[in-house]
């Protein structure tokens, strides 16, 4: 019945019904590939086209130490942080996910605070947090716990504390929306079969929320690669990431070997993304928790 | 008690169930009650259920029992031991959900073998156990499914295996039928009584079906606004209902208001409209009381004029509409002095089908009568 009424359809009619969703989205996706696509284009040529054919800048990447070093500095980076992202944001969202709603909303709120204020501003929190004269020595100072201000300001450790702060509501949200999810039958049903609340946890919540973190962790992790203002702010001069690198690299008018640095930072984003998405799940929960 | 030795033996006939004692369990919802003093004698190995329309109180009702939720009042008892304070997952209660509520991440095998892992059985008698428990709801060989692979038939039974594997002595089941459609519902109904009959353990069936109520239970106690309006045998409810609410809750019931004018030995005489009818009453009624009569469409009859075998009641009556249902016919039927009678007569070929206008007489037993 079906297919003899949609046959019945003039053919003119349903290909503009068709085309009419491309047409909305036209706009946005001329000034896309105006200002995003022919860049990204022109900058994936320079990186083997300059200045004649070949991929020599490649072959030098791979066996430059300083890239290797780099490279290594901001995945161990990323690594740190979605782990750190993952132990404190967790418990976070589960808590948004029993809470009643007044208090979850309330909740909510203050995850979603940071959000409202730029990285740069935060990143200058940290500054004055972490430095030698900062609040964090001076309380302590104070307190008597230590005699000489720690070195805080300029390390490792304070690029992951502020990178953790910013990164949390990534890690918080799509892990609360599959929480929030979670058919509270099943919680009923598992204590009912014998189940004390911890293993209720450990083998009911826990695996089910997965693809929560799953999504969380690509999320933080992709968003930590290509981290520049924060790093550079409060890391020291031997925490250099990609995308310092890169801009590094742009300031010696280097190009083609910029150029390089950024598609490779590129590719093992995609690398993620692409990987990540086929865990089963994961792809829902991007979905629903960029909503 | 200790779980592998009780499983150990394999005989499931020879498990009792256990006894339930409801008293005076009250259970407020930001002072809303819920629940408000239901006193309840569930005996060992009966298959009682709680009927009611939604918001009745008979959900919270079982889960009170299943612990999920405190009673603000009252103490539950189970075989003699009081288990309010009590955590669910210590009560050794099998639960059946409306919704399934199989884990969706765990195979069908590990769903029933979830409470056997929880009481620290061993992996082979569990997988023993699972394959029996899967025999008993007929699903032999589903043990690798997941259940989003399975109908919504297959995951009840899943769920029914689930509930009986570890061999609780008291299963709940909240409206576990409620989602199926109706021919699948009749079936699983019959296999949920012959489970009750072999395994023997307590059942407390949950649901808003009085036909579903009346056809497995051995008691049904009838929920109305938080308390219990009536339990009894299916037979009690539908032949002597208490009052009103139970009356027409359960099947249909003409319902014709009257005074008392006499009465004697567990008989009434009432004044209805000008029509002097006689139903049976528990107690005495004194002259001039007002009175609800209540009687079943079914077990009315058209009359014939020229018997008359006493113990009936008779009114004149016009017949004022007919609607054909299939198995019967169902005639509304106007009387003199206002009331009206619904009844339903079976369909058959050789009953001829009264038409709108047709004078009749009905005729009815005073036993089929009742005050309410």
């Amino acid at each position: 019945m079906g297919t003899v009424a949609i046959a019945s359809v003039p053919v003119r009619r349903v290909t503009s019904q068709r085309f009419a969703p491309f047409l909305l989205v036209a706009p946005l996706a001329c000034y896309m590939v105006a200002f995003y696509l022919l860049p990204l284009a022109s900058m994936l040529l320079r990186s083997v086209a300059d200045p004649s054919w070949t991929l020599e800048n490649y072959r030098r990447l791979a066996g430059d130490a300083v890239f290797l070093e780099v490279f290594w500095t901001t995945l161990r980076t990323a690594l740190v942080v979605t782990l750190g992202a993952l132990a404190l944001g967790y418990p976070v969202a589960l808590a948004l996910s029993r809470l009643r709603r007044g208090a979850a909303t309330f909740v909510l709120i203050i995850v979603l605070l940071p959000f409202w204020t730029s990285v740069l501003v935060r990143s200058y929190a940290w500054m004055v947090l972490l430095g030698r004269r900062g609040l964090v020595n001076e309380t302590l100072i104070a307190s008597g716990l230590i005699d000489a201000p720690l070195k805080l300001l300029n390390t490792p450790f304070a690029v992951h504390i502020a990178m953790i702060h910013i990164l949390l509501p990534y890690m918080i949200l799509p892990i609360a929306s599959v929480l929030r999810q979670i058919d509270g039958a099943l919680l009923r049903a598992a204590a009912g079969l014998g189940a004390p609340p911890w293993r209720v946890f450990l083998q009911v919540v826990l695996p089910l929320s997965i693809p929560g973190v799953a999504a969380g962790a690509l999320l933080v992790f992709v968003l930590s690669l290509g981290f520049y203002i924060t790093p550079a702010l409060v890391g020291g001069p031997r925490d250099l990431m990609l995308s310092m690198l890169i801009a590094q690299q742009v300031d010696l008018l280097n190009w083609p070997y910029a150029a390089c640095l950024s598609v490779a930072l590129l590719a093992t984003t995609l690398l993620l993304i692409l990987v990540f998405q086929r865990l089963p799940g994961v792809r829902d929960v991007l979905r629903t928790a960029t909503q | 008690m200790d779980g592998t030795a009780l499983l150990a033996t394999g005989q499931t006939a020879a498990f009792q169930g256990a006894s339930v004692v409801l008293s005076g369990i009250e259970k407020r919802f930001d002072n809303v009650g819920a629940v408000r003093g239901v006193s309840l004698d569930i005996r060992s190995g009966e298959f009682l259920t709680l009927l009611g329309p939604s918001g009745s109180g008979k959900t919270t009702t079982l889960m009170l029992i299943a612990g999920f939720e405190a009673p603000t009042a009252g103490d539950i008892a189970i075989d003699g031991r009081s288990v309010v304070a009590l955590p669910p997952h210590k009560r050794n209660i099998g639960m059946v959900f409306q919704n399934y509520a199989l884990f969706p991440h765990l195979t069908v095998a590990d769903n029933i073998g979830f409470p056997l892992k929880q009481r620290g059985i061993d992996r082979a008698t569990r997988a023993r156990l699972v394959a029996e428990s899967l025999e008993l709801v007929r699903l032999p060989g589903y043990q690798a499914r997941y259940p989003r692979q399975l109908s919504g038939g297959q995951q009840q039974r899943v769920a029914l295996a689930r509930s009986i594997v570890f061999h609780p002595r008291l299963l709940l089941m909240d409206e576990p039928l409620g989602a199926l459609d109706k021919q699948l519902r009749e079936s699983l109904q019959l296999e949920m009584r012959r489970l009750h009959a072999d395994l023997g353990i307590t059942f407390v069936y949950v649901t808003h079906d009085q036909e579903e109520a009346l056809t497995m239970s051995d008691r049904v106690a009838v929920m109305h606004e938080g308390l219990i309006a009536q339990v009894g045998t299916p037979e009690d409810l539908y032949d002597r209902p208490c009052d009103r609410f139970v009356a027409s809750f359960i099947g249909e019931s003409n319902f014709l208001p009257g005074v008392v004018r006499g009465g004697e030995n567990g008989m009434v005489v009432a004044d209805c409209g000008g029509s002097m009818l006689r139903a049976t009453a528990q107690t005495r009624m004194p002259p001039g009381e007002a009175v609800t009569l209540a009687m079943r469409p079914e077990r009315i009859r058209f009359a014939e004029p020229q018997r008359d075998l006493g113990g009936q009641n008779r009114v004149m009556a016009t017949i004022v509409e007919t609607v054909f249902a299939g198995e019967r016919c169902r005639y509304l039927c106007q009387c003199e002095g206002g009331i009206s009678i619904v009844l339903k007569e079976p369909s058959s070929a050789t009953i001829r089908r009264r038409v709108a206008g047709e004078r009749v007489e009905l005729a009815w037993s005073v036993a089929d009568t009742v005050i309410v």
